[in-house]
């Protein structure tokens, strides 16, 4: 099989959760594989991360520039095509960065992309198996992708155990004079600035019990019967993205891999599908209750009590049961 | 700013139950809800407020079977200025590249300064923007929720990173980008904005009209082809409470009491 690579992110100095994921991944392709980190940044914390990565792959490969400082899509895939050999074989994680750089770079490598993977089920000669979802994870489907003139593999964050065994001691190679043998390539996006998401009256990564409200409250008026049964439970309101786009709840409310992670002990999960990237900002295995009206709705996998009902006709009984109890 | 946006119909999600036909070749079909996708719409209504603030024109281009026309349709009434109908035989089976180089060729036929994509739809792979961007050699930016002009031939961007953080650039045009929900609020279309351009004609174009050969798109250029569908079956599952409403309520009051859920 071809090299394979990991895109190793990192941040202040510490790999990203994803860099272990990627090396499970990585072996699940071919247990023989000496899989190689390519890990880009500035100078300061970059030995640091190579130094960490190097207890967990076979070799790392660091590029460094202080156009690398924030890890800008643009300038790292014309760097990648002229890092990597042909038919490489490339992990990254499914998340935003991942998002950015990798549908492009598998053009520029004229390699296959394969993305948002959830798991490996082996190879035939130059096909990989895969699994992913399709349908807000509704459905799965085994796709094959034929590796045999490279290709890019993003990976779901999460879905590959991650493989916390340091027992590596991987040489560090430099591949700055390399890689910019040419120069910096032109950079038609230049990076300004970063803004943090404004912090909101309550802070639900604090909140011992949430109300999690989803699309299915259908409109905005709806939202007062939820407040209500936070309020008879003495919980904070959260929800999901949908309602945040909607312009009804605040950034702040959002629980997911784009809004806030939260680690409270009881979830109670209101009109929620389930998608990954609102589970993926739930920590701490809560007991979690999802009420919903579709008994097929993927959050029933994961929660521990299920209840198939309509919100709107559940949540102000279930108010009014909690308020007499309480009486 | 000409204005191109890549659009996709898709079963309604929030609608349907998604449900596995016998054999497991495709999703069950029938009865179900199309729309179209939503992060495209955001993308249709981005660009006809790009266009009604600094001038130019708004396409709207889709790529899919007959019924497709359905969604263009609507994205015009919304305010989309043209339509084009990617239609041919040979389309179907395509991976995320087929579709993308068949875009690539239309957009090759108009004079556009800005594609906007979806930053993903009903597969979640998020992959057509960024391949046409590199097909085109054009720069790209993928979950973008702010676009501004900022002087000439140049963008000021945001783009959704981890946490609900923005990560702001300047993106020279022409450029590609893929919009995020929540980057502006889409205007309602209702059934009078859909008949008032009933009647607008919309151009079907096959790989003939596009100029690509048909090796290019479909199975036989497929790269990633999907082999069957399946539920999936994670860990145990709920317990999902049984009986009347009232007995419901009350072992999930008693649940919820015994994990410390009501204070
Ligand atoms: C890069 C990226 C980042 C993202 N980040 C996040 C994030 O941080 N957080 C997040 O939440 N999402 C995020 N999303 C969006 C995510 O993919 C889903 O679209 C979103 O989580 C869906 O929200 P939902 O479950 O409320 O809505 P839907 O998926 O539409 O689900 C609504 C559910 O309500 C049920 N329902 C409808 N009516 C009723 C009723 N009357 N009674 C009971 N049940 C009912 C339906 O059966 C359905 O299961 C992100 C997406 C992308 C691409």
């Amino acid at each position: 099989m071809a090299q394979i690579f990991a895109y190793i992110l990192h941040k202040d100095g510490v790999l990203d959760d994803t860099a272990l994921e990627l090396r499970a991944a990585g072996a699940t392709l071919d247990p023989e594989a000496a899989v190689t980190a390519v890990v880009t940044g500035s100078a300061g914390d970059l030995e640091k991360v190579c130094k960490e990565a190097a207890r967990s792959f076979d070799t790392v490969w660091k590029v460094e520039n202080d156009a690398l400082a924030y890890p800008n899509a643009e300038v790292i895939r014309p760097l990648m095509k002229r890092l990597l050999p042909k038919n490489s074989l490339v992990l990254l994680p499914h998340e935003h960065f991942g998002m950015d750089l990798a549908p492009g770079l598998s053009v520029a490598l004229e390699a296959a992309y394969l993305p948002d993977s959830v798991a490996f089920e082996g190879m035939e000669g130059d096909v990989l198996k895969a699994v992913r979802e399709e349908y807000s994870g509704m459905v799965r489907t085994h796709v094959r992708c034929n590796l045999s003139t490279g290709a890019v593999i993003t990976l779901r964050p999460g879905a590959f155990a991650p493989d916390e065994r340091k027992d590596k001691t991987g040489e560090i190679m430099d591949k700055t004079p390399e890689v910019f043998q040419e120069g910096l390539p032109e950079v038609p996006r230049r990076y300004l600035e970063m803004v943090e998401a404004e912090a909101g009256d309550v802070d639900i990564t604090k909140s011992e019990v949430l109300v999690s409200v989803g699309r299915g409250i259908e409109e905005q008026d709806n939202l007062e019967m939820i407040q209500e049964l936070a309020k008879a439970m003495g919980a904070d309101v959260s929800c999901s993205r949908p309602i945040v786009d909607a312009k009804w709840m605040e950034k702040s409310r959002q629980v997911g891999t784009s809004g806030k992670t939260v680690k409270p002990k009881v979830y109670l999960a209101l009109g929620i599908s389930g998608s990954f990237q609102h589970l993926g900002g739930i920590k701490g295995s809560p007991f979690m209750v999802a009420v919903n009206k579709n008994p097929k709705a993927p959050i029933f996998q994961v929660a521990d009590v299920g209840v198939v009902a309509d919100i709107l006709d559940f949540v102000p009984n279930l108010t009014e049961k909690i308020a007499e109890s309480a009486k | 700013m000409e204005i191109l946006v890549c659009v996709k119909r898709v079963p309604d999600t929030s609608e349907n139950e998604i449900t596995v036909n016998r054999d497991g070749t495709d999703i069950e079909r029938e009865d179900l809800v199309y729309s179209v996708n939503e992060w495209d719409n955001y993308a249709v209504e981005e660009a006809i407020r790009l266009r009604d603030t600094g001038g130019g024109s708004v396409t709207v281009v889709s790529l899919g079977p007959e019924e497709t026309e359905e969604v263009i349709r609507r994205e015009m009434a919304m305010g989309a200025d043209k339509g084009i109908h990617l239609m041919d035989p040979v389309f179907e089976g395509s991976d995320g590249r087929g579709v993308a180089a068949a875009l690539k060729a239309e957009v090759e036929k108009g004079n556009y300064d800005l594609v906007l994509t979806g930053a993903q739809a009903d597969d979640g792979a998020g992959q057509v923007g960024g391949m046409l961007a590199a097909m085109l050699q054009w720069p790209f930016a993928a979950l973008v929720n702010h676009i501004e002009m900022s002087g000439d031939g140049i963008l000021k961007i945001g783009r959704e990173i981890a946490g609900g953080n923005q990560e702001f650039s300047e993106i020279r045009l022409p450029c590609v980008l893929s919009i995020q929900t929540g980057i502006n609020e889409p205007r309602y279309v209702g059934i009078r904005g859909i008949r008032k351009v009933a009647s607008l004609e919309i151009p079907v174009h096959g790989t003939a009209e596009l100029g690509i050969p048909p090796e290019a798109v479909g199975e036989v250029g497929a790269k990633v082809k999907r082999i069957d569908y399946f539920v999936p079956q994670l860990g145990d599952g709920a317990e999902i409470l049984e009986g009347s409403q009232e007995e419901i309520i009350d072992k999930l009051i008693e649940l919820l009491k015994s994990k410390g859920g009501i204070k």
